[in-house]
């Protein structure tokens, strides 16, 4: 049988070409029909620092980054140390022998990635020496990469063609280092080319597209790891009339100038990560007290406090359904891949226009830094809904009514007082107890209107249910069906909707015997949740920095099930 | 919209000087609505919290839009609104806890963008609705709730922190002269920039300060506020850096530049003036 998945690790020091390497495998296999999928980690620091990224090339799709490491790419004897661990039995390391050398009865092919980019002519082709030789080992046609190579340095510059040139002697330079060493992983078989147009993005990008589908006017946002490309993919593209993009002086600015915009009438948005989110706090209160629209992106990083910045984690459940004091629980929609991101960052723009409050999307490093090959969205569909508005006689109750009601924009009729404070409907402060049950009960039963949530369901007959969120999606789908594969009993359940949960899911999941809920923190966070709503919720948790395997899942969820038994 | 609600229940003590300024915002108001030919509800007033923010639920004349927003917020609340919508006349109220405490970090940066809106600042330098506890213009070593051993930490001077901020329109005031207030609180939502109007607006419960501010010659107290000299030109920053130096709380408009452009003008140049590409063309620009 031919081989049907390829995982590559390229591990070294920031600089050395670790990204390119592996984004440009990822771009060209891509362009030929595979499934790819790119897993990065980096140092919280400008240049240096040890850093890897993973390309995983599949011929269907895939839905983790990989347990097992096919190659290692190690441009240093520190990468080589601290990654040789995660290579599979069959893997093989591919090192550069002009850095450091190592004992020959590893299953190990090293090579001088500088020199023999040297002699090409172009210092930088090291990359593509690599690449040749990633080649070899499955037997993939060099053509593959030739093509990558001739559309990638086709740009219209006097060097282009010097530049094409070497890259393409520096894979054959690489293919023969491999073809010497004897390795082979086995021919890597002809994908099944998906269906329809795909395009080829990472979390973050996906989350802003889908912003922008929705009609998006106003973005403000404050630099922060890992979510600082939403802005500045912002700071590129949401530009023309009318619209408004900014780097403000802080969080609290961020939180409270996308307020002010949404009352103003715009669909508006902002991007941070846990640091930030904790100093939104109080904005978020403010744009569900006044009802007033509008998103916040919080993509997860290893919290609390400075924490981990460029690694991943699923610790911010709680703090995104209660980000702020007193009685309130924002809706959080927590997209599980790439191509949710696009959907939920959509539909999340419309929940803050329907309900007239803030939304969380809760992203996460891991999806952030995640570049995959997606269906391109249907553009044909309109992703775009619009809050009901009041432009009357003056005199208007804003805020009468048990389940919201018309909002005015400045600039037209219906004058009111937006309130932070606990109000009567037409927006003056006030303390009578009546008013704080109205308009207490008023807040939450808007919620109400968000009631189109879904979500999938696989094998309900079961008593026992995998329930991951987020981006332990993908590791808990490739377990799950491995589980089942081996006869395990066990149904799939999962949503993005964190808040409101559509509610048919969760009276399944309250018949359960037992609700399992892999999620990457230590607290358990939506297990939790799971059991204030009266489900047999418990965690699998992890709490590294990194995601999960799919080979951990399956013990543990193997030796849940077997408890219950 | 005191007079029209029954159920709202705050109220400013007898002889609060919040009352002086309201009739001068609302004499602003009403001249801009006139001579400019803008419906009041092309105004938005954002307030902050404290005595001083309730100003939004208490104006009693034509009603503008209003946001009650949270403590020390009001300025970036206020750019969220005027760069979503630029045509909207846009001021702030807030006290100087508010705006100079806690929302201090808010003054520069909107000094920076030239931020086309108008701060009404009302000093009483104390924290009125909590009870009399110092703020940043309490002057050192006063006694107040929260300081019983006499105020620790010296006091700002707002007027010379706003100018050397780069606030492009500053004016000083006291809530007893609402006819001047309003001239300059008219002339600060004309401005084209960021302007601030900070008024001396005593708290006869726990600062009163009317007497210091106006003096009494009876019991040989000279007046601390003084009308600005005719002669000031405040086109003239160092003229203005002088009378900021001098003793005292000069009344009148201490500075003015009108020569740099406004927050939104720059971002209408520079991002609105460029040619948004369609969501279709940006998702297959990452076509494989």
């Amino acid at each position: 049988m031919k081989k049907q998945d390829f995982v590559v690790r390229f591990a070294g020091e920031g600089g050395q070409g670790v990204v390119t390497s592996a984004e440009g495998l990822a771009q060209a296999m891509s362009q030929s029909g595979y499934y790819v999928q790119t897993f990065s980690t980096f140092p919280s620091q400008i240049r240096g620092g040890p850093t890897w990224t993973q390309t995983r090339i599949s011929t269907t799709k895939a839905y983790s980054s990989g347990d097992d490491l096919d190659v290692l790419v190690a441009f240093n004897e520190s990468a080589y140390n601290t990654h040789k661990g995660d290579v599979g039995p069959d893997g093989v390391i591919i090192y550069n022998s002009g850095e450091f050398n190592i004992d020959k009865s590893d299953k190990s092919l090293g090579m001088d990635f500088d020199e023999l980019a040297k002699q090409t002519g172009n210092n930088r082709a090291a990359n593509f020496v690599v690449m040749g030789a990633l080649a070899r080992l499955v037997f993939l046609p060099i053509k593959v990469l030739e093509d990558f190579n001739r559309d990638r340095y086709n740009r219209g510059r006097p060097n282009d063609q010097k530049i094409i040139d070497s890259n393409n002697m520096a894979l054959g330079l690489g293919l023969n280092e491999a073809e010497n060493s004897g390795f082979s992983l086995g021919e890597l078989e002809d994908p099944i080319k998906p269906e329809g147009e795909q395009i080829l993005i990472n979390g973050n990008i996906a989350v802003s597209l889908g912003a922008v589908a929705a009609g998006l006017d106003v973005f403000i946002g404050y630099p922060i790891s890992p979510a600082t490309p939403i802005l500045l993919w912002m700071e590129q593209n949401l530009v023309g009339e009318g619209k408004f993009v900014y780097q403000s002086s802080s969080e609290i600015e961020s939180i409270t100038s996308i307020v002010g915009a949404g009352y103003a009438g715009k669909k508006s948005m902002t991007s941070t990560a846990g640091p930030g989110f904790s100093l939104m706090g109080e904005g978020i209160g403010l744009a569900w007290m006044a009802e007033i629209p509008c998103v916040v992106v919080d993509v997860q990083r290893g919290g609390p406090s400075t924490g981990l910045p460029t690694k991943t984690e699923q610790s911010d459940l709680l703090t995104a359904l209660y980000p702020g004091h007193g009685d309130l629980k924002i809706p959080v929609i927590a997209p599980g891949t790439v191509e949710e991101c696009f959907y939920a960052s959509a539909i999340a723009v419309n929940w803050a226009e329907r309900y007239q409050g803030p939304v969380v999307l809760l992203s996460e490093h891991a999806l952030s830094e995640k570049r995959q090959n997606i269906p391109k969205p249907d553009m044909s569909k309109n992703y775009i809904e619009n809050r009901s508005i009041y432009n009357g006689e003056e005199g208007y109750l804003r805020y009468e009514g048990s389940n919201g009601s018309p909002m005015p924009i400045p600039g037209n009729g219906g004058t009111y007082v937006a309130n932070g404070s606990e109000h009567d409907p037409m927006g003056d402060t006030t303390h009578l107890p009546a008013r704080h049950i109205e308009m207490t009960e008023r807040r939450f039963n808007k919620l109400n209107l968000l009631n189109d949530s879904t979500y999938e369901i696989d094998n309900s007959k079961y008593n026992i249910a995998i329930v991951p969120w987020g981006g332990s999606k993908g590791p808990a789908w490739e377990a799950y069906t491995q589980l089942i594969a081996q006869d395990v009993e066990i149904s799939w359940y999962y949503t993005m909707f964190i808040h409101p949960m559509p509610l048919e899911m969760l009276k399944e999941l309250r018949s359960k015997d037992l609700v399992i809920v892999p999620e990457l923190n230590y607290m358990g966070q939506y297990a939790s949740v799971l059991r204030s709503e009266g489900i047999k919720a418990v965690p699998i948790t992890q709490y590294t920095g990194l995601p999960f395997k799919v080979r951990d899942l399956v013990t543990n969820i193997k030796a849940l099930v077997k408890g219950v038994e | 919209m005191t007079l029209k609600n029954p159920e709202y229940d705050f109220k400013w003590c007898p002889g609060c000087g919040d009352f002086g300024v309201r009739r001068g915002i609302e004499g602003a108001l009403e001249k801009y609505v006139i001579e400019k030919e803008q419906p009041i509800n092309n105004t938005v007033v954002v307030a902050g919290i404290g005595c001083s923010g309730n100003m939004v639920h208490m104006l009693e004349k034509e009603q503008p839009f209003g946001i009650h927003g949270i403590h020390g917020r009001s300025l970036p609340i206020a750019m969220g609104i005027k760069m979503a919508n630029p045509d909207l006349n846009v001021l702030t109220v807030a006290g100087d806890g508010d705006f100079l405490g806690i929302g201090m970090e808010h003054i520069g940066p909107q000094a920076m963008r030239n931020l086309n809106i108008t701060a009404v600042v009302m000093d009483n330098g104390v924290y009125g609705l909590t009870k009399g506890q110092s703020s940043p213009t309490t002057e050192l070593g006063v006694i107040t709730s929260s300081t019983p051993f006499g105020k620790i930490e010296g006091k700002l001077n707002p007027l010379r922190a706003y100018l050397t901020l780069g606030v492009t329109f500053i004016a000083s005031t006291i809530s007893t002269k609402v006819k001047d207030m309003s001239a300059l609180v008219y002339d600060a939502m004309n401005h084209p920039g960021f302007s601030i109007v900070h008024i001396q607006s005593p708290c006869t419960e726990y600062n009163n300060t009317y007497e210091a501010l106006k003096g009494n010659a009876a019991k040989g107290i000279s007046p601390l506020a003084y009308d600005i000299p005719e002669g000031h030109d405040p086109e003239d920053i160092m003229a203005a850096q002088d009378l900021l130096n001098a003793d005292g709380i000069p009344l009148g408009l201490v500075y003015r530049d009108t020569s740099r452009k406004t927050f939104d003008q720059i971002s209408m140049d520079t991002i609105g003036s460029k040619e948004m590409k369609s969501i279709k063309s940006l998702v297959n620009s990452f076509s494989i």
